[in-house]
């Protein structure tokens, strides 16, 4: 027998080759890594970091801040502090940003927006010295809840750069007195909308599996002719635009739609069905525009079953459902996971038909992300809820990426 | 299929017909709702409905007045153009930086391989209305919301992994021995990436091209957070339409939209068939 291996200097040549070849596989995709770095990795890490940063109150009014630091939180603070926080309002006032101060705080502490807001246009107009002097006296003048220490306590909170409390708050949780964690008084909003998207994300999956999941059989065992022109009836549908399908429903669904219409003409009820704007329209919407997602997995992995495997199990004397139960069930186990993962993982982040379609009852997490980003301008609380909905996606693109492969995604 | 085997039981064929009308129901239940759109667009009243004249296929019931609407009107002429200006710029940006990184990714010495894939497909897994927050507070540090760069950098990413998938899989089918003959014949990686691969993987970049033009001409969520009223585009024009004043306008610009969709089905069957007869895989 000759002697194969290498000697110790071809051990190092292909090695140094190896590592070239590394190098070039990897510059190929640095352009695009650095390119998404930038336009989408970064972006979703500033919302990560703002959902428990938020330096607004703490550069709105440092020095008062700096002396509500050494207050014990028990009576009220110095009447230096009380001074040096009458001076940064009129500050605020002048630089008319006492708005946002005011808008902070109430989050905290709700009713106190008005106070500081009046309170700010009262110091406007009071000398510096003054101010320093009587400050405490001229702020209890300006409002008498400066005496009570709720409002003073909020603003130290508030001025916490770092914070969990908008992730307690969208856990529907709060901090106690004490120091612990409670339950927040009142409805479980966030916490039960979490429940409900996740619960219509599964209805949604069910319903694309049972619907679809017969197609993709009779597709991936039709004739091949026949089988080419039905898939373009996925297809099409799978390439129209998002906006064009909600559309669709809309024009079927509402009160004098299509649906109805239909009903009252054939006579099966004589007033309208109110089915659009409710949980009900949503769900069907977006069974509809997800069930492609379902079909094309399962069509391809149906394609390489051999038929020949249930006939010989039939032919062995099983019955047809047992036989398909235990044979052919399994079997498509790869594309029924990669379709039920993909349809419940878009659907848990859906916006667009949701609130579309949806009406109030209809509405999911994310649109309630929305509305704290442009109605309620609650930013920070957006972004903790946010964090959490992206929490839940990147567990479930971990066990796709596991089960199925990430670059196994199938595209029609 | 007309033919059953003599030996099938009632069972069996009941069985087979069942299966048969449940997946015609299903295509039925894909296929119509898109459908009832074409003839609602050219309602002369402004419904959203079948009218009666409609039914009875009166000629007076139907009319193009929604059409010549669209086309008299200053914001959705200023829509299109920016939706196919947008679409554009994006998809040639994902397209570049897409089919490079996917020769590197399919190279089977890739560093990290896995993980790098995975994170450059999860645009298409994190649920838009975080990507639009978050692109909304990281943008503005550099003013790139409300402008034509943001949105064309922000939709560049969101096609990128349609890019990267229908590359790879192109690449997939490609003898890898050409590369390393070029290489072995002394050219530098670009000049056979550019001479060699490119040629050969064409109408796989061309689809993965069409797959990120058609990402951003559909996306409406980010355009919702970055555009200013200069921006708007289709989608999101028809997405305030629906929300604000429903009338049949919306119906004809969808009908438009579906007449692109269908053109782009029927190019990328066309450009299907070409790979698979360039990868020699069609014999």
């Amino acid at each position: 027998m000759t002697d194969n291996t290498l000697s110790a200097a071809d051990v190092v040549l292909a090695r140094r080759e190896l590592r070239r070849r590394k190098l070039s596989a990897f510059l190929f995709v640095a352009p695009l890594l650095l390119f998404l770095l930038f336009a989408f990795v970064a972006p979703i890490a500033t919302m990560l970091v703002r959902s428990f940063y938020n330096p607004t109150v703490a550069n709105l009014i440092p020095e008062t801040l700096e002396q509500l630091a050494e207050w014990d939180g028990n009576a009220l603070p110095s009447d230096a502090a009380q001074a040096v926080f009458a001076a940064d309002l009129k500050r605020l006032a002048n630089e008319r940003s006492s708005g946002k101060l005011a808008e902070q705080v109430n989050r905290v502490f709700p009713g106190s927006s008005s106070v500081i807001k009046s309170t700010a246009r009262r110091m406007r107009r009071v000398e510096d010295a003054d101010l320093q002097q009587q400050g405490r006296a001229l702020l209890l003048q300006a409002n008498a809840r400066w005496g009570d220490p709720e409002i003073w306590k909020a603003m130290a909170k508030t001025g916490s750069v770092y914070t969990p409390n908008y992730y307690l708050t969208a856990l529907d949780l709060e901090a106690s007195e004490a120091g612990g964690i409670q339950a927040r008084d009142g409805a479980k909003i966030y916490v039960t909308l979490y429940t409900k998207t996740l619960r219509v994300a599964f209805i949604i999956t069910i319903l694309t599996f049972i619907a679809g999941y017969p197609l993709a059989y009779y597709l991936a065992n039709a004739p091949t002719k026949t089988a080419n022109m039905l898939m373009v009836f996925v297809l099409l549908p799978f390439w129209t635009s998002l906006l064009v399908r909600t559309t669709a429903w809309i024009a079927l669904l509402q009160t004098n739609g299509v649906v109805n219409s239909f009903l009252m003409g054939i006579g099966v009820t004589s007033s309208p069905f109110d089915m659009l704007y409710t949980q009900f329209s949503t769900v069907l919407a977006m069974t509809h525009i997800l069930l492609p997602f379902m079909i094309l997995p399962l069509y391809s992995v149906m394609k390489g079953i051999d038929p020949s495997y249930m006939r010989a199990a039939m032919s062995m004397g099983d019955r047809p459902i047992p036989a398909f139960l235990k044979i052919y069930l399994p079997m498509t186990l790869p594309g029924l996971s990669a379709g039920a993962l993909l349809v419940f993982i878009i659907s848990v982040g859906y916006y667009i038909t949701p609130a579309l379609v949806g009406g109030t009852d209809g509405q999911m997490i994310s649109n309630i992300i929305a509305f704290h980003m442009q109605q309620s301008n609650n930013w920070e609380l957006a972004a903790a809820l946010g964090s959490l909905l992206l929490a839940i996606i990147l567990v479930l693109y971990w066990v796709y990426d596991r089960f199925v492969g990430a670059s196994n995604i199938k595209l029609g | 299929m007309k033919h059953l085997p003599a030996y099938f039981t009632f069972w069996h064929i009941f069985g087979h017909y069942a299966l048969k009308w449940t997946a015609f129901t299903v295509l039925a239940f894909l296929m119509l709702p898109i459908l009832i759109i074409v003839p609602l667009s050219f309602n002369a009243e402004p419904y959203f409905s079948f009218t009666e004249g409609m039914i009875a296929l009166d000629p007076e019931a139907y009319s193009t007045r929604w059409y010549a609407a669209i086309f008299s009107d200053q914001k959705w002429l200023l829509s299109i153009r920016n939706s196919f200006l947008i679409g554009t710029m994006a998809a040639t940006l994902s397209t570049i930086l897409g089919t490079i990184a996917a020769v590197g990714l399919s190279s089977p010495v890739m560093p990290f391989k896995r993980l790098i894939t995975a994170l450059l497909l999860s645009p298409m897994i994190v649920p838009l209305i975080i990507v639009a927050a978050g692109m909304f507070f990281f943008y503005s540090r550099f003013n790139l919301v409300g402008s034509f760069t943001g949105l064309v950098i922000a939709h560049a990413a969101l096609g990128m992994p349609f890019v990267i998938i229908t590359v790879t899989a192109t690449l997939s089918g490609f003898d890898r021995s050409l590369y390393n003959a070029g290489i072995s014949m002394g050219a530098s990686p670009l000049k056979v990436f550019w001479d060699v691969v490119i040629p050969l993987i064409r109408p796989g970049v061309i689809s993965g091209g069409l797959f990120a033009f058609v990402t951003s001409f559909d996306e409406v969520v980010v355009v919702l957070f970055l555009a200013g009223p200069e921006q708007r585009t289709i989608p999101r024009q028809m997405f305030s339409g629906l929300r604000e004043q429903i009338n049949p306008t919306i119906l004809a610009v969808a009908t438009l939209l579906i007449l692109i969709s269908v053109s782009l089905l029927v190019a990328l069957e066309i450009l299907r068939r070409r790979s698979e007869r360039l990868r020699g895989t069609a014999f």
